[in-house]
């Protein structure tokens, strides 16, 4: 089930075309990556779906129809770029914020106890913002924007100013919402989160979407046939007895094993590799070797600017 | 609708909670209200020494002609030198000495006040003063006039203003207290605009650079963010000038209860007239005259203060109050919204300054003149109607004139409120880059 689609989106800035006939697609109860380098076109795209700016032609759908600016209580959004209000008290503002987003006062501070108590942040209620750390500010954004349980929540780089320990414990919280129903479209820089985290994802580039997708199928795609063994024994054994159709591109030596990363050139399987290097030397392990999705994502930008 | 609500809430509860509103709040009445007290009080501090200034009158023209008031006595030395009493001042219990040279009717510069110390500019002019009242008289008797001639002579002009209303009736009105009037409203809607205006300003900027604005317009539209917050300033400006009037008559009030019990309105009239007379010997029945006079134009300010269309002065106030601030507290919020920080306010608040300026001086010429085309043009444009045409009104204004002026400012606070919210949705999520006038044509001509 499909729960926003963007089609053929445009917007134009005096200078520049930010966003040039861009289609997605964000299945329901999906973690959906928008990626892209900086200056692609990704805030603008968010902004557009949040109804902060109207796209110059095409339209934004929420289940099949088109959204209505109501429908931002159905959204909640965390920018890259946010702040708080310093000389405001911690539980104030959340309150406030919290209220803006449509709940009432009595449901606003109920929840509000509860993900403050979550967090261990209670201790914090009636202190100013400004004393607080940026980790610490980042957790309150964090509870403003779900606060109101959207079934829609988009993320621009959240992992950004966490740490280690929070970073982690937010990603739980991504995961523990999209259990519960939710459906999240993150945008980032950091492939590893996308890796971890994402189901779908799309490219953008130039104000263009280039590559879009299930990220298994792209990264099926975009595999190159190359394979990892490890093994004890001697390299140059293991190197004699490959033949033209194997290319050893990388060997290794780590705690005492060898590695070599063989790609299959031609019309080969891996069954025909293995055999023909079993007799020389011991194997451990055999993998498919997976572009990760910072290859693909430098790949397909790296093409794309050469085009 | 709610949302707005919130924000208006938020906006005025954080600044009147701030400590700097309530400073100002209680700082701003002591402050008027030692404007108020200050002139009585200094005046009840008037020296109340009793000084004594011997005079040596060679000339023999002034001899016990001086009158004495409560605090400057005089007493006239009779066969005694300069140097003389110059030996003993210092042990003597006069304050300074008085010489009188007998070239004193045909030569100004014949009279010297000897003193160890500068005399003070109240007794130097006391003196100069009753001396040429004195010499004026003398030389009326020798020209042949009589002190009943003299007296009569004596003449007052206060000219009593009557309006000719259109229903008919006759309304006695001050020429001054509607100037006064005037002069405060303006000026009060001039503060107003420039204070709270430039707390919008600063409100904008302070949310854009915590970027806390990019949190908040994904729940409200950034229209609704402006507008909240230009309701929440107005609102906190009305409550501080409220406080503020409320507070100083208080304060005025009980200080005047407190410090001079024995000053009501009886004795300051009288102050007045007796202050008016001091050092000159008109008959009791001329003193009455006066005193009647007095009366009669106190009564009259009081009666031109009763008589000032207060429903219609009061009512265009606030609505020229608002409609002021309106107008130009959205132009000011589109200003925050361009800038990155408060330095870079400065090209832009230029455009906003100078007719707000302009305002200011064709307010002092409307004060005189409050019908010129001048006056007229001014309180009709937008721009500079809130201050000049308040300046007017006590003056009477038609009707006609009130009802354009009112309906172009609301049309042009309509206008201008719909410019600067498209100037700031875009200016509110724009960082880091210098913004021009160029710039700001451009985002007027944005779609959303």
């Amino acid at each position: 089930m499909e729960l926003l689609r963007a089609q053929d989106v445009d917007k134009r800035f005096v200078n520049h075309l930010a966003l040039d006939k861009v289609n997605i697609s964000v299945p329901e109860n999906s973690i959906y990556g928008l990626l892209g380098p900086n200056g692609a076109g990704k805030t603008t795209l968010i902004r557009i779906i949040t109804q902060i700016t109207a796209p110059d032609s095409g339209g934004i759908f929420l289940n099949g129809r088109p959204m209505e600016p109501n429908d931002v209580h159905n959204i909640g959004y965390l920018p890259e770029e946010r702040g708080l209000y310093k000389k405001m008290k911690v539980g104030e503002q959340a309150l406030y914020l919290a209220q803006l987003k449509g709940l009432s006062k009595r449901d606003a501070l109920k929840r509000l106890k509860y993900w403050f108590e979550k967090f261990e942040i209670q201790a914090w209620w009636d202190r100013k913002v400004e004393e607080l750390s940026k980790g610490m500010q980042q957790k309150i954004q964090f509870i403003t924007t779900i606060i109101h349980e959207p079934k829609l929540l988009i993320f621009d780089e959240p992992f950004s100013g966490f740490d280690p320990i929070n970073a982690n414990m937010l990603k739980q919280e991504i995961l523990d919402m999209k259990a519960k129903g939710a459906t999240i479209i993150f945008s980032t820089h950091n492939m590893g989160s996308v890796e971890e985290l994402c189901d779908h994802i799309t490219l953008i580039n130039k104000s263009k979407n280039i590559l879009e997708g299930q990220i298994d199928d792209i990264r099926n795609q975009y595999k190159s046939n190359i394979y990892e063994v490890s093994f004890h024994g001697e390299p140059e054994k293991l190197s004699n007895s490959l033949n033209e159709h194997y290319e050893l591109t990388e060997q290794t030596k780590l705690n005492g094993k060898n590695a070599v990363r063989i790609k299959l050139l031609h019309e080969t399987n891996k069954n025909e590799l293995l055999s023909l290097i079993i007799p020389s030397v011991e194997i451990l392990s055999f993998n498919e070797v997976m572009p990760s999705m910072n290859d693909i994502f430098i790949k397909v930008v790296n093409e794309n600017k050469n085009k | 609708m709610n949302k707005i609500k919130l924000i208006i809430e938020r906006e005025y509860l954080t600044r009147v909670k701030k400590k700097s509103f309530i400073v100002m709040t209680i700082l701003g009445p002591i402050l008027f209200a030692a404007l108020f007290i200050a002139p009585a009080w200094i005046a009840s501090m008037e020296d109340t020494e009793v000084k004594t200034i011997a005079v040596i009158d060679s000339s023999s023209v002034f001899l016990n002609k001086i009158p004495d008031t409560d605090y400057i006595k005089f007493k006239y030395l009779e066969n005694t030198s300069l140097v003389d009493v110059r030996k003993g001042f210092s042990e003597s219990e006069y304050y300074a000495v008085l010489q009188i040279l007998p070239s004193i009717t045909y030569e100004p510069t014949a009279v010297h006040l000897f003193s160890t110390k500068q005399p003070s500019f109240a007794v130097k002019n006391y003196i100069s003063s009753s001396m040429e009242k004195e010499l004026k008289n003398q030389k009326l008797r020798a020209a042949g006039i009589n002190e009943n001639v003299l007296s009569s002579i004596k003449s007052d002009v206060s000219i009593r203003t009557i309006q000719w209303t259109e229903d008919g009736k006759d309304k006695e009105g001050s020429t001054e207290i509607a100037m006064a009037v005037g002069y405060a409203g303006g000026f009060l809607i001039y503060f107003f605009i420039f204070m709270f205006g430039a707390q919008v300003m600063r409100g904008v900027i302070e949310e854009k650079t915590s970027r806390i604005i990019e949190i908040i317009v994904s729940s409200v539209r950034p229209f609704q963010l402006m507008m909240g917050k230009i309701i929440g300033v107005a609102m906190v400006g009305l409550t501080q000038f409220i406080l503020w009037i409320v507070l100083t008559f208080a304060i005025v009030a009980g200080v005047k209860t407190v410090m001079f019990p024995e000053m009501g309105t009886k004795n300051a009239q009288e102050v007045v007239a007796q202050d008016m007379f001091s050092g000159e010997n008109i008959p009791e029945a001329q003193q009455v005259i006066q005193q009647q006079q007095n009366m009669q134009e106190f009564e009259g300010i009081f009666n031109s203060l009763k008589t000032i269309n207060y429903g219609v002065l009061i009512g265009s106030f606030i609505f020229f109050f608002l409609g002021g601030y309106l107008l130009y507290g959205s132009l000011f919020a589109a200003i925050g919204s361009a800038v990155d920080n408060e330095t870079d306010t400065q090209q832009f608040m230029f455009p906003i300054t100078i007719p707000l300026i302009l305002a200011i001086f064709v307010m002092m010429n409307a004060i005189q003149t409050p019908d010129s085309p001048v006056a007229f043009w001014f309180s009709i444009i937008p721009f500079t109607s809130p201050i000049v045409m308040m300046v007017r009104i006590p003056f009477g204004v038609p009707y006609w004139q009130l009802a354009l002026s009112m309906s172009l400012l609301v049309l042009t606070f309509i206008a201008t409120t719909w410019m600067a919210g498209k100037i700031y949705r875009t200016g509110i999520l724009m960082y880091g880059k210098k913004i021009n006038y160029k710039e700001l044509w451009k985002w007027l001509r944005y779609k959303y």
